[in-house]
């Protein structure tokens, strides 16, 4: 009975924008997401074209100015064979920005049609793959992954399988809530009424209206993924040498720091906190705009 | 009950006008309205959703939204100017003078605080504690007619029942012995036999308090049987005022003449002819309007009603706003009430249930929910479910449609066919014979999809259409719900509820039904988009000779289009027959009581039969006749052992009951002689 919210019966002065534009425009006042994407937005710069303006070839050494601190010369200072650290942490965006998004998107695919799967037939098949997913969740990703590398040899590829597969019972169990609450809606019953398969039903009748929570789901689980793959090269698991990578960088440098030599870790530390609390401040915004 | 006591009002709102801000622009939903209600008295205010009759109950406690603001006028409460208090007045005023009991009791109530405490803190607000407040809140129980106070106090307010709620919410706003008390749909979610009840409350309850009463309905008979004068509101104006019965009987605003004659009144049927309905729609909040609001759906309306607005005219203690005050009854339809009786072929029956059970375990416990069904239906007809939420009239319509799977035994036939009762094992032909109206169309239109796609797939998948002939089908179908090609390409959120449940229909008779299963289709509508909804299916019906199966809890409604009715209570069948039988009696009890229970407009109800108590619960129902311990015309023991067979009083009308046919007929003429 509320008058605020009533629709116009004429479709001819209704809202100008869909609910998908709404949500952009309320994407666009949100100032947690555009500080995040701004921040998010810099790094793919640098991980695009940043061996354009970064000032030396990150790969390349200088014996003789090993382990210089800060200067006019070298803004970031150099690392134990004299590479220029500020060029490597802006190219070090790469690999991170390559590896995770990816792990994300395969974490999104597979948990939501895990989501879907369970949520929609519940019963026997939601207790059979439910119970398994719990299991694999009560894994640690670290051991995973040095099962993975065992297994398959280091490279992208495992990280991406080894981070997506982690983080899709968790997208997965996400989707299954939102989709037990849809399929009690009434045009669930009206597509099986039609002799819809399920198929149809799971991906053309319900998915559209679960987008939502499987995007902000989406964007944390991202600030994750970059966190765990800088968690996996440091240990050695992950992106492999020579690349600038930050994880990695880090893991090649760490013992310095007793040295006073901060400089070849600290920059890139804070890159990877800047680029998760970026994505972080994003997901914020995503959330807000779609739970208006 | 006229105002004479001019400064004495206990409301006055002069000249008021609120607005919203939305998407940056103030649009007013109150328009200059004044109105005021005596000491004492109670004022109905009514109208369509959307014109602003919540707005009026939250703005005279300014509990006005964020994006509300008043634009003008002013508030007196008690001759106290709300406007002008400050925080802590206001907040003083609202818990010494005002009370407010909306819709939802279910919302109202703190669902992780026991009852007797949200009743106590009240009274500590008020100085109050211990011992004493506890007294108070008993006393207040005591006071809504709740039985066992001390046990309710103990309760958490989800282990109470709708009406249970709504009582509780009443003794709250009741508590501090309130000078003004605002009921915004005080009954809209609660069955006809509860809804009762608690008008019942309201009205005795006006006669041992002081309070002034603001009543907001929808509900015409409701406000007509609680109000002293009604406001009609439309479009955030009044257009009309005065007292109840003057206004109902003789109304003289085109609006109010037209909301009358949407309603199924004195037993109207489909086929003595149609509803009449407003064409056109409400305008929208903030909508530009130059002239009488109403101009545009008024047949009545001329250059001069666009374009002056109308003012209040005084006809001798009552109000129109209306150029054409005079004949605003000689308003002409909007819909011709002709209608060509269809003729009824005594053809075999479409659908034929026998022995139907289904029960569901419930912690434990067998719940039935349906027991031991039996009907059938013919082409062309309508069969009418009728009874209180709970008895099974849902789960009924779902085991038809195979959604749920009845008990082994039972049988459901399609024109001759046994139908498999799971949904997946039965035909595509089997499955495009029946299909479904929800209640509610935001459920049951898929909000992603634009209407061209909800029919089209519709069109695609039961009538096996393609390419230009899904194309052609599409747009007959469209038009002969009354659409039009602009409404194809939107999604269901940007249509209005009446326009949604089209597209519902639409849907359903996209494959040529033989049966369509209607699940309250209106109930979420606004009574002139409820006319126009039943007069689109009883035309379609008469056009398509295709069968309803028709739940509602509105009698009114469920006479109008049903040819046969069954009484359900407890998941049984207490009576079946056609229509106009079941409805004149002689009757079950049980639907004696629920006829008796609907508010009616004309105010020509005699002794009313009141339900005690609330449905028992399908775990545990009652030995013998499931109905002996509400129904008020319990014989004896015998009510008590064994439960009454569904015998045949009549050819064609059965009723579930040990008084004989006979002895029913003497008792109910008794009761309808008998002086008020």
């Amino acid at each position: 009975m509320s008058a605020v919210q009533t629709t116009s019966p004429n479709p001819g002065d209704m809202r100008r924008h869909g609910p998908l534009a709404e949500v952009f425009y309320s994407l666009l006042r949100s100032r947690t997401f555009l500080v995040g994407f701004a921040i998010v937005l810099f790094w793919v710069a640098c991980a695009l074209f940043g061996e354009h303006f970064a000032p030396y070839d990150p790969l390349a050494d200088d014996i003789i100015n090993a382990l210089a601190p800060p200067s006019s010369e070298h803004w970031f200072g150099t690392d134990q064979i004299g590479r220029d650290v500020f060029s490597r942490v802006i190219v070090g965006s790469r690999d991170i920005l390559t590896v995770a998004p990816l792990a994300t998107l395969l974490a999104t695919v597979a948990g939501t049609a895990l989501g879907l799967l369970t949520g929609y037939f519940r019963g026997l098949v939601d207790d059979v793959v439910s119970r398994i997913l719990e299991a694999f969740m009560a894994i640690p990703v670290v051991i995973v992954a040095l099962l993975a590398i065992v297994a398959l040899g280091t490279s992208k590829t495992t990280v991406i399988v080894v981070i997506g597969l982690s983080f899709a019972p968790i997208i997965a169990r996400t989707v299954r809530s939102a989709v037990l609450a849809e399929r009690e809606l009434d045009y669930v019953a009206a597509a099986q009424l039609r002799h819809e398969s399920a198929l149809h039903t799971m991906f053309v009748e319900i998915l559209p209206n679960v987008i939502p929570p499987i995007l902000v789901e989406t964007t944390v689980r991202l600030g994750y993924a970059i966190f765990a793959v800088a968690t996996l090269s440091f240990m050695g698991f992950g992106i492999q040498p020579p690349s600038p990578d930050w994880g990695l960088s880090i893991s090649n440098n760490y013992g310095m720091i007793g040295g006073g030599f901060w400089w070849t870790v600290l920059f890139d530390a804070l890159a990877i906190a800047s680029l998760v609390i970026g994505v972080n401040l994003a997901a914020d915004g995503v959330h807000g705009a779609l739970n208006d | 009950m006229t105002n004479s006591a001019k400064a004495g009002n206990a409301l006055e709102l002069t000249d008021l006008s609120v607005a919203y801000r939305v998407a940056g622009r103030n649009r007013a939903v109150l328009r200059n309205l004044s109105l005021s209600i005596g000491q004492g008295e109670a004022y109905g205010l009514v109208g369509e959703s959307g014109c602003g009759k919540s707005t009026v109950a939250l703005t005279v406690v300014r509990y006005l939204p964020r994006n509300g603001s008043i634009t003008g006028g002013a508030i007196s409460l008690d001759g106290q100017n709300v406007m002008k208090l400050d925080a802590e007045a206001l907040r003083r005023a609202r818990a010494e003078s005002v009370s407010m009991v909306y819709q939802d009791p279910g919302k109202a109530l703190n669902p992780s605080i026991r009852v007797g405490r949200q009743l106590t803190e009240i009274f500590e607000l008020g100085g109050i504690s211990g011992q004493a407040a506890t007294d108070r809140a008993i006393a207040m129980l005591n006071r809504v007619r709740i039985s066992d106070p001390v046990s309710v106090m103990q309760r958490y307010p989800h282990q109470l029942s709708g009406g249970m709620q709504q009582r509780v919410a009443i003794a709250m706003a009741l508590a501090n012995d309130p000078s003004m008390l605002i009921l915004d749909e005080p009954t809209t979610g609660l069955d006809a036999t509860v809804e009762a009840e608690v008008l019942d409350l309201i009205a005795q309850l006006r006669q041992e308090l002081s309070a002034s009463i603001l009543f907001i309905s929808h509900n015409l008979a409701v406000v007509s049987n609680m109000c002293d004068r009604v406001g009609v509101l439309y479009a955030g104006m009044l257009v009309e005022e005065g007292p109840t019965e003057v206004v109902f009987n003789d109304p003289r605003h085109p609006y109010t003449v037209a909301l009358l004659r949407c309603l199924p009144r004195g037993g109207q049927r489909k086929d003595q002819g149609r509803l009449d309905t407003i064409p056109g729609f409400l305008p929208g909040i903030g909508a530009d309007i130059k002239g009488c609001a109403f101009a545009d759906r008024c047949a009545l309306a001329d250059n001069r009603c666009r374009n002056e607005l109308p003012p209040l005219y005084d006809l001798g203690g009552r109000l129109s706003r209306c150029f054409h005050h005079d004949k605003a009854q000689a308003l002409p339809r909007a819909t011709p009430s002709d209608v060509a009786p269809a003729p009824k072929a005594a053809a075999a029956p479409v659908l034929r249930v026998a022995g139907l059970n289904k029960t569901y375990a419930s912690h434990g416990h067998a719940l039935r929910a349906v027991k031991d069904v039996s009907l059938d239906l013919r082409p062309g007809e309508t069969l009418g479910l009728v009874g209180e939420s709970g008895s099974g009239k849902t789960t009924f319509a779902r085991l038809l449609l195979g959604l749920v799977p009845p008990d082994d035994g039972g049988t459901i036939e399609l024109e001759g066919k046994a139908l498999a009762p799971r949904l997946e094992n039965r035909s595509d032909d089997q499955i495009k014979a029946m299909q479904i109206v929800f209640q509610n169309p935001d459920s049951a239109l898929n909000r992603s999809h634009s209407i061209r796609h909800l029919i089209g797939r519709a069109l695609k998948r039961l009538a096996g259409l393609s390419g230009k002939a899904l194309e052609a089908r599409l747009n007959d179908l469209v038009r002969s719900v009354r659409l039009t090609d602009r409404h194809l390409a939107v999604k269901p959120r940007q249509l209005s509820g009446g326009l949604k449940q089209r597209v519902a229909i639409a849907r359903a008779f996209a494959g040529d039904p033989r049966i369509v299963v209607c699940d309250e289709p209106t109930s979420a509508l606004d009574v002139s988009v409820q006319a126009a909804i039943l007069n689109l299916l009883a035309d379609l019906q008469s056009k398509e000779d295709v069968s309803y199966i028709f739940i509602s809890h509105d009698l009114a409604v469920v006479r109008y289009l049903s040819d046969k009715i069954a009484v359900l209570y407890l998941g049984r069948i207490m009576e079946l027959g056609p229509s106009e039988d079941v409805f004149s009696g002689p009757h079950h009890p049980y639907t004696e009581a629920l006829l008796s229970a609907v508010p009616k407009l004309d105010q020509t109800e005699t002794a009313r039969i009141r339900l005690d108590g609330e449905i028992p619960s399908a775990t545990n129902p009652p030995s013998g006749c499931v109905f002996h311990t509400r129904c008020p015309r319990k014989i004896g023991p015998i009510c008590e052992q064994q439960e009454p067979p569904l015998s045949e009083a009549q050819p064609g009308h059965s009723i579930r009951c040990h008084i004989p046919y006979a002895e029913l007929a003497r008792l109910q003429r008794a009761v309808a002689t008998e002086p008020a």
